[in-house]
């Protein structure tokens, strides 16, 4: 089986991601700092979270003083998906990833490095995984950095174009193993159509954006994983 | 201003738990699996999650629906014939960029 090692291709990947998180950081600082957190709380934030939905929910916890449990529940059904994608991770390693890199990895296991790694063919080792995590924590870092500093400098037309990048990665990933293979492509399909309808429909208004998500995904895999399960050849 | 004792205590919390749902799977699952429908379901769940996440909030991640979608199809285009993550995501926030001006200096949106 293809194994990918190379650091550098590990960095090359992370660049899409960079750039996604960089908007999306730099609108996290300018949400932070304007809820009342100083430039440094709001860095210190993305350095140790590095979750973007999680560390906007999280910031008026701190700010309106609530509970600590709030914090602890309200982190953990919003991540919750990670889970899912550590799981699914973890059987995509090479034996070359050591107990101490999983510690290590598992840290900056976000949607768009799972997703990367994921979309590789064969497993990855830990050279790649520690290129393709380093350029998305600085990204992340930085572009939080810059958005609690200088919020309204960068015009809106550049902050507005960097908001598709992630996205655009995403779909990348997915139509090229979608072409090949129509129960990834049914996957795929199901679970954008299974959010839509949670999505618009007001009955769902309850339910989180990551718990949406998680619903979804688990969904649309286990309908395909009975009406088309995976051949060993195809793995 | 929050207290640096009270805010790092937050934190703590807020970066515990998510560490821990990240860790705890993947250090733990060591081995493969060999169970078919769980081996499907992790080969299918990447998908499901790329596709959730994209659908519907592609269409709200720019300043408007019409750059977004602008960026969407350029985005689909790219992917089909099977080009870098680099070159299509770049590519997609072109098309965004070259919309909103196009909108803008149109006097269709401001």
């Amino acid at each position: 089986m293809k194994t990918n090692n190379s650091f550098f291709k590990g960095i090359k990947d992370g660049i899409p991601i960079c750039l996604g998180y960089l908007s999306v950081a730099f609108a996290f600082g300018i949400f932070a700092v304007s809820s009342g957190l100083t430039v440094w709380q709001s860095v210190l934030i993305s350095m140790a979270n590095v979750t973007s939905a999680g560390q906007l929910a999280g910031v008026p916890i701190i700010t309106l003083g609530l509970p600590l449990a709030e914090m602890a529940l309200t982190q953990f059904v919003i991540n919750l998906r990670y889970a899912l994608m550590s799981i699914s991770l973890s059987q995509k390693l090479d034996s070359n990833v050591r107990l101490i890199d999983r510690f290590l990895i598992s840290f900056l296991n976000t949607d768009e490095i799972f997703a990367v790694a994921s979309g590789n063919e064969g497993t990855v080792g830990r050279r790649y995984l520690y290129g393709l995590i380093l350029t998305p924590f600085i990204g992340w870092t930085s572009g939080t950095l810059i958005g609690a500093v200088a919020g309204n400098i960068l015009p809106s037309v550049v902050t507005s174009a960097l908001g598709i990048a992630i996205y655009a990665m995403f779909i990348a990933i997915v139509i090229p193993p979608a072409k090949k293979n129509s129960a990834i492509a049914g996957v795929a399909i199901l679970s954008v159509a299974l959010n839509c309808i949670i999505s618009y429909v007001p009955v769902f208004d309850g339910i989180s954006g990551g718990m949406a998500i998680i619903i979804c995904a688990v969904i649309s895999s286990a309908v395909f994983s009975v009406i088309r399960p995976v051949k060993e050849e195809t793995e | 201003m929050i207290s640096a004792p009270v805010f790092f205590t937050y934190l703590a919390v807020m970066a515990g738990v998510t560490y821990l749902i990240r860790m705890i799977p993947l250090v733990l699952c060591r081995k493969k699996i060999t169970n078919r429908f769980i081996r499907s379901f992790l080969h299918y769940i990447p998908y499901a999650v790329l596709g959730a996440m994209t659908f519907p909030a592609i269409f709200t991640s720019t300043s408007f629906v019409a750059s977004a979608i602008a960026g969407l199809i350029t985005a689909a285009v790219l992917a089909y014939f099977e080009k870098g993550l680099l070159l299509v995501s770049a590519s997609a926030c072109g098309a965004v960029l070259v919309c909103e001006l196009i909108l803008i200096n149109s006097g269709v949106a401001v």
